[in-house]
C-alpha cells in the first residue's frame, strides 16, 4: 500500500485565499441576480405606480367608474375598459372552463393509449405557442367575416374577442387541470372502483373534488392571462368607448386602451394610461398570487 | 350493517342483486357513455382551432410570400408593390438577441442560486416572485420598459424593446434552470465535493454541464415566446419603414421594426398589399415559433409534457 503512504505523507493544504474569495464571490453574485428577479417585480410596481400619481391625485377612485376619455379637456375614466376587460374575460372563461376541464379529464384518465394521449397533449400545448397577434390577424380576416354571416355581428365586437380569448386560455386550463388530475393518488381511484362506483362517478365525486385546488388555480391563472391579453383583443374588440350589454357591440379593454393610445399620449394622458395600467397590474397580480398559492398547494399533496 | 336491514339498503342505494352485473341500460352506464362522448367532443373542439388557424396561415402565407419578401422593405400604402419584411426580420432578431444577452446570464445565475445555494424559505419566496413576474401581462411590461428606457432615451429604441423582451424571458429561464438543476442527482455533487472541488467548481464544471439540454430547452422556449410578443414592443420599439441602423448609438435612438408589430400594423391597415404582407410575415413568424417549440420539446426527453 505504498500509494496510501505517499498521499498521507503530503500535507493537506487549505484553500488559497484567492480561491475562497472566488467561491464566495460566485455565491454572492448568484444571490444578487436571484434577488434582482424579485427586485424587477417591485421596481415595475413602483415605477408604474409613481407615474400614475398625477392621475391618481386628480381623479381618485372615480377614475374606475367614469366613462369619458377626453384628452383635450383632460377628463379621463376607464369604466368602459374595465367593463370590457371583465366581460370578455368572463365570457372566455365560461367557454373554456368546461371544455378545458373536459379535455383534461379525457387526456388524464386512460381513455386513450398513451402515445395518442401524448400527441393530443402536445397539440393542445402547441395552441399556446401561437402568438397572440397571429390570432388577431386570423380573427380579423377569418373569424369576423364568418360570424358576420351567422350572427347580427356588423363590426369588430365583444363576441369575436371573447371567442379568441377563450381559445387562447384553453391550454392553460387544460395543462394545469390535467396535472392536478394526474397527481390525485391512484389509491383514491381504486378505492372508488372497489366500492362499485363507475368511472364517471369516480371522476365527478372523487377526482374533481380531490384535484379542485389545482383546477381552481389553473382557472385563476387563465383568468389572469385573459385580463392582460392585449393583441388579439385590441384587433378584435372594436375599441369603442362605450358600455353595451350586447355581445355584438364594439367594446374596449384596458390592455387595448394602452396599446392604442400610449404611443400618441402626452402629459396627463400618459399618467391616466399609467393609472389604467396600474389597475390592470393590481388586478392580475391579485389573481396570480391566489392562483400561485393554490397551485403550490397542489404540488405539496 | 347492510345485512341487518337489506330492505333499507336497497331503497337507499336503489340496487338489487342484478345490479352487480353490468347493465347497459342503467342510468349510470348511460350517463358514463354520454359524458365520455361529451369530453371526446370537447377534445376535438379544443384541437380544431389549432388546425384552422394553421391552415389559414399556410394557405394565405404561401400565397403571398416570395423570395424577395425576405430582402425588401415594407410596401407603402396605395401601391401595387408587394414589398417584404426584411427590416422587420432583422429587427426581431436584434431585439430577441438583446433580450437573450440580458436574460440568459441573470436567469441562469438566479436559477443556480435557487437550486444550489439558497435557504428553502428564501427559495420559496423567490420562486413565488418569479412565477408572479411571469404572470404580469406583457403590455404592463411594455409600460415598464417605456418608463425606464423610452423616457430616458426620449425615443423608441431597440434597447427598450429588447429590455422588455428580456423581462418576459427572465422568469422562463430562471424556472427551467432551477428545475433542471434540481433533477441532477445529489450523488454527483457529493462526488465532486469529495474529490476536493469547491462550490463554484462543482456548479460550473459538474452540475451545469449535466443540465445543459434542459437549460437550452428553456432558453429556446423563451425565444419562441419573445419572438411572438407584440404588446411590449408597440411603444418601446415602435415601428420603422426603413432598414435598421446597426451602429450602437442608433440602437438607442431610433425606432426599429419587428415582425410582430408589422403584423399588427399591416393587419389593421385598410390596404390590400399591406394586409397580404401581414399574412406572409405571420407565416414566417409562425414557422420560427413552431420550430423552436417542437425542437425544444423533442430535445428533452426528461420532461413530460
Amino acid at each position: 500500500m505504498s500509494f496510501t503512504n505517499n498521499s498521507a505523507s503530503r500535507t493537506i493544504q487549505s484553500r488559497s485565499a484567492k480561491e475562497r474569495t472566488l467561491n464566495t464571490g460566485f455565491i454572492v453574485f448568484s444571490q444578487i441576480f436571484a434577488w434582482s428577479v424579485a427586485g424587477t417585480l417591485i421596481w415595475l410596481a413602483c415605477l408604474v405606480g409613481w407615474q400614475a400619481i398625477p392621475a391618481i391625485s386628480k381623479f381618485g377612485l372615480g377614475f374606475v367608474f367614469t366613462s369619458s376619455w377626453n384628452p383635450p379637456q383632460e377628463s379621463f375614466g376607464v369604466w368602459p375598459e374595465v367593463y370590457g376587460t371583465l366581460a370578455s374575460s368572463f365570457i372566455a372563461l365560461a367557454l373554456s372552463v368546461p371544455i378545458g376541464l373536459g379535455v383534461a379529464i379525457f387526456l388524464s384518465e386512460d381513455y386513450l393509449p398513451t402515445p395518442v394521449q401524448r400527441v393530443l397533449v402536445f397539440l393542445v400545448e402547441l395552441l399556446a405557442a401561437i402568438p397572440s397577434v397571429v390570432f388577431g390577424l386570423w380573427g380579423i380576416f377569418v373569424l369576423i367575416p364568418f360570424l358576420k354571416e351567422l350572427t347580427p355581428l356588423k363590426s369588430p365586437a365583444l363576441l369575436p374577442a371573447a371567442l379568441v380569448l377563450g381559445v387562447m386560455i384553453l391550454p392553460t386550463i387544460t395543462a394545469i387541470s390535467r396535472d392536478a388530475m394526474i397527481n390525485v393518488p391512484q389509491d383514491l381511484r381504486q378505492a372508488a372502483y372497489g366500492l362499485g362506483a363507475t368511472r364517471w362517478e369516480t371522476i365527478i365525486q372523487i377526482l374533481i373534488p380531490a384535484a379542485s385546488s389545482g383546477i381552481i388555480g389553473g382557472v385563476m391563472l387563465a383568468l389572469g392571462r385573459a385580463l392582460g391579453e392585449t393583441m388579439a383583443v385590441t384587433m378584435l374588440i372594436g375599441n369603442a368607448n362605450q358600455v353595451s350589454l350586447s355581445l355584438f357591440a364594439p367594446a374596449n379593454s384596458i390592455a387595448a386602451r394602452l396599446a392604442n393610445q400610449f404611443a400618441e399620449a402626452s402629459g396627463l394622458q400618459v399618467s391616466a394610461l399609467m393609472y389604467a395600467a396600474l389597475i390592470l397590474f393590481g388586478l392580475t397580480l391579485a389573481i396570480n398570487i391566489i392562483a400561485q398559492l393554490l397551485v403550490t398547494r397542489l404540488q405539496k399533496i | 350493517m347492510l345485512s341487518d336491514n337489506p330492505d333499507s339498503a336497497q331503497s337507499l342505494w336503489g340496487i338489487n342483486n342484478d345490479s352487480l352485473e353490468y347493465n347497459p341500460n342503467s342510468n349510470r352506464t348511460r350517463f358514463g357513455i354520454f359524458m365520455t362522448g361529451l369530453v371526446s367532443l370537447f377534445t376535438a373542439i379544443a384541437i380544431i382551432p389549432l388546425f384552422v388557424v394553421l391552415s389559414y396561415l399556410i394557405i394565405n402565407g404561401i400565397e403571398h410570400i416570395s423570395f424577395n419578401s425576405f430582402f425588401e422593405l415594407p410596401p407603402q400604402a396605395l401601391t401595387q408593390d408587394p414589398g417584404g419584411f426584411g427590416n422587420a426580420l432583422i429587427g426581431t432578431l436584434i431585439m430577441v438577441g438583446i433580450g437573450l444577452a440580458l436574460s440568459v446570464p441573470i436567469g441562469i445565475m438566479a436559477g443556480i442560486y435557487l437550486s444550489e445555494f439558497s435557504h428553502p424559505n428564501i427559495a420559496y419566496w423567490l420562486r413565488f416572485a418569479t412565477n408572479v413576474l411571469s404572470g404580469v401581462p406583457s403590455i404592463i411590461v411594455g409600460t415598464f420598459a417605456y418608463g425606464v428606457l423610452v423616457v430616458t432615451f426620449k425615443s423608441y429604441s431597440a434597447w427598450a424593446g429588447g429590455f422588455a423582451l428580456a423581462i418576459l424571458m427572465l422568469p422562463i429561464i430562471v424556472r427551467t434552470t432551477d428545475e433542471a438543476l434540481q433533477l441532477i442527482s445529489q450523488d454527483i455533487r457529493q462526488a465532486s465535493v469529495g474529490v476536493g472541488a469547491n462550490d463554484y467548481q462543482t456548479v460550473l464544471q459538474i452540475v451545469i454541464p449535466s443540465a445543459v439540454p434542459a437549460i437550452v430547452t428553456g432558453v429556446t422556449l423563451a425565444v419562441a415566446r419573445a419572438a411572438g410578443e407584440t404588446a411590449p414592443l408597440i411603444y418601446t420599439a415602435g415601428f420603422n419603414q426603413f432598414w435598421p441602423d446597426l451602429k450602437l448609438q442608433a440602437l438607442s435612438s431610433q425606432p426599429i421594426a419587428s415582425l410582430s408589430v408589422l403584423i399588427y400594423q399591416f393587419g389593421i391597415s385598410p390596404y390590400e398589399n399591406q394586409q397580404q404582407l401581414a399574412w406572409a410575415a405571420s407565416f414566417i413568424l409562425m414557422i420560427l415559433v413552431m420550430l423552436s417549440n417542437i425542437v425544444a420539446r423533442i430535445a428533452t426527453t426528461k420532461r413530460n409534457f
